[in-house]
């Protein structure tokens, strides 16, 4: 009896990368596997870690929202150096609405979601007809500028920052909404981009001109999805301001724009799954090493330079190609 | 007071040109971003520190081999990192931003911070000057950064290395065809950005100390002069220097010290959103923005 080697993705991708014809629950499963595998290991991962490693996977979540946030933006052509400044906002709207207004968790962060998204926008609206790196010089520069506004004027607590937040009933509670959101936002914005409206956006990265000559209006576009990453990245900041019960200049620290790049870069960008697989790798990472100190940051430093100049397409596509590579042996009919 | 004032700005104004004339030279003129100018400038002072008290060389040697240093450093950066990304801008800034960040953050890990960590100031002395103590140093400063400006001009528009500078950024392709290897402008371009680097670190640590903080501060100043003067411009880094060096020192003596920094970031953001390529810079319209 001769066998071959036969790859498993060629029964099922009949035309293109996304045109499948399945005809049997283990073809379905090629498929699902992937996407499921990720899925179930998030929702069923809290029964099994203790009360530290609890908080990591927050840590976990929170960043893998701030780096698909940052890909977001990667994938509409607008390179962010500033994430901090959506965290930061989310954060301190929060903050300001259940310090100053006593509302509850259930009210604030829905509203600091949606309220930071829409300042952030705001805020950065006026240079977003800018290109490349210009766009990103100003998002680097806001953050650091808010910081010492605070610092200089002391509002909402200066350098001390608020602290008492009302916290989240338990940890589950915490892990279940961040995991969720997560989950969500992951799934939704990967199907966002199929469609024709993604397309558009992509499209604005590739080559806005011609976008523009199509006769859309790439400043809306570009408004939106910076909307949609802004508010991405506010849920972030709001969600941990409950979770740490403290809002202060730290949120709009370097942290919070280097790691969620780092982790964007070592996935892979375009596929929102580099951006978590990345914050997945890092950030466990980056609290198992927590003895070196600061040494972690020279580690992302040393990740974003040998990613961007050795991998640049990241780990994702990789192990996404290497999974569509897989062989089986099957009898050769004689 | 005012007139104190006026001293003091005019001072500020030559370091903060100081500090940004090499970074001029690689972002602004040849077009190359390296954002880990602040830690070479970081690198080279503890590098000079470290010759100075624990090898017990003379401060010029010292102050030469930690420029030569800076300059090879540089050169290597572009060879092994930036060439593989030239021309992606983006991946450029965050491949540099990558270097400048570990080499800052080792400093800060061994933690060498506190005021022992300087370098001696070329004659201890002072004078009186519009009613206010002014320390040579300082005046060296000014004289310093007047022969580099004037330096640089000469260089870049009156050498054919210089021009070839200005060759790659203009574009680089019809560069190409006039005979200029762009891979070897542009490693000299890092490099001499470097050697600036190490001069102004060289100059400007004695009045204070080397700290990795200072590496964030003199990338961000440096980004300032740069893009309010305008890319591809040495007069612009003259008058965005002037600009913001008054700025900075009339709002810390009227309004007060923690406005200084939101000044300059607040010129950076106001420019950038009103006209990229800076006062004197060379419009490249399409390019920036659309």
């Amino acid at each position: 009896m001769k066998k071959r080697r036969e790859r498993i993705d060629r029964g099922i991708k009949v035309r293109s990368e996304d045109v499948y014809a399945l005809v049997s629950w283990r073809e379905m499963l090629y498929l699902a596997g992937p996407r499921l595998l990720p899925a179930a290991a998030f929702l069923l991962l809290p029964f099994f870690l203790g009360p530290y490693w609890q908080k990591v996977m927050i840590s976990v979540a929170v960043f893998a929202l701030l780096a698909i946030s940052w890909d977001m933006l990667a994938q509409t052509g607008i390179i962010s150096l500033g994430q901090a400044l959506f965290f930061g906002m989310g954060a301190y709207v929060s903050g300001i609405l259940n310090i100053y207004f006593g509302m509850p968790p259930w009210i604030t962060i829905p509203i600091a979601t949606v309220s930071g998204g829409a300042i952030c926008t705001l805020i950065l609206r006026p240079v977003l007809r800018l290109r490349g790196i210009y766009f990103s010089m100003v998002t680097l520069i806001v953050p650091l500028m808010l910081v010492r506004i605070i610092e200089a004027t002391k509002i909402f607590g200066g350098t001390e920052g608020l602290s008492g937040m009302t916290p989240l009933p338990s940890t589950r509670v915490e892990i279940y909404l961040v995991t969720v959101v997560l989950l969500g936002v992951l799934f939704g914005l990967r199907r966002l981009m199929e469609t024709d409206y993604g397309l558009v956006l992509k499209g604005i990265r590739d080559n806005d001109r011609s976008v523009t000559n199509a006769g859309i209006n790439i400043y809306w576009f570009k408004t939106q999805a910076l909307f949609i990453a802004s508010t991405i990245g506010a849920f972030a900041g709001a969600f941990m301001t409950h979770v740490y019960m403290f809002v202060g200049m730290p949120v709009f620290a370097l942290d919070y724009s280097i790691l969620p790049m780092a982790a964007a870069v070592v996935g892979g960008g375009g596929t929102f799954a580099g951006a978590t697989l990345g914050a997945v790798i890092l950030v466990p990472m980056s609290e198992a090493l927590r003895g070196i100190g600061g040494l972690r940051i020279v580690m992302y430093g040393l990740f974003l330079v040998v990613f961007t100049v050795a991998i640049p397409e990241g780990l994702f596509d990789y192990i996404q190609r290497k999974y569509h590579q897989m062989e089986r042996w099957v009898e050769i009919d004689q | 007071m005012f007139a104190g004032t006026l001293v003091f700005a005019l001072i500020n104004s030559s370091i903060l040109i100081l500090l940004a004339l090499g970074f001029n030279l690689t972002f602004g003129i040849s077009g190359v971003a390296n954002f880990a100018y602040g830690a070479l400038y970081v690198m080279s002072a503890y590098l000079s520190w470290t010759m100075l008290n624990l090898l017990h060389l003379p401060f010029w040697a010292s102050a030469a081999l930690s420029i030569v240093f800076a300059m090879i450093s540089g050169a290597l950066m572009y060879r092994f990192v930036l060439l593989r990304v030239r021309g992606q801008a983006l991946s450029e800034v965050i491949a540099t931003f990558g270097i400048g960040l570990s080499i800052l953050e080792v400093f800060r890990y061994l933690g060498l911070v506190g005021f022992e960590y300087t370098l001696p100031v070329f004659w201890n002395e002072s004078v009186m000057i519009a009613g206010a103590y002014v320390d040579i140093q300082r005046i060296v400063i000014v004289l310093i950064a007047l022969a580099l400006v004037l330096g640089l001009w000469l260089f870049t528009h009156f050498t054919s290395t210089g021009l070839a500078f200005r060759g790659i950024a203009q574009d680089e392709r019809t560069a190409l065809t006039f005979g200029i290897d762009s891979d070897r402008i542009a490693t000299l371009s890092v490099s001499f950005g470097a050697g600036l680097a190490a001069i102004a670190a060289t100059i400007v640590i004695p009045l204070g100390s080397i700290a990795p903080d200072e590496g964030y501060d003199v990338l961000i100043k440096a980004l300032a002069v740069c893009i309010i003067g305008g890319l591809g411009s040495t007069g612009g880094v003259i008058v965005a220097g002037i600009i913001i060096g008054f700025a900075e020192r009339f709002t810390d003596t009227y309004i007060g010290s923690h406005w200084t920094m939101i000044v300059s970031l607040a010129a950076i953001l106001l420019v950038l959103a009103i006209k990229p390529s800076g006062l004197f810079g060379h419009q490249k319209e399409l390019e920036e923005r659309i």
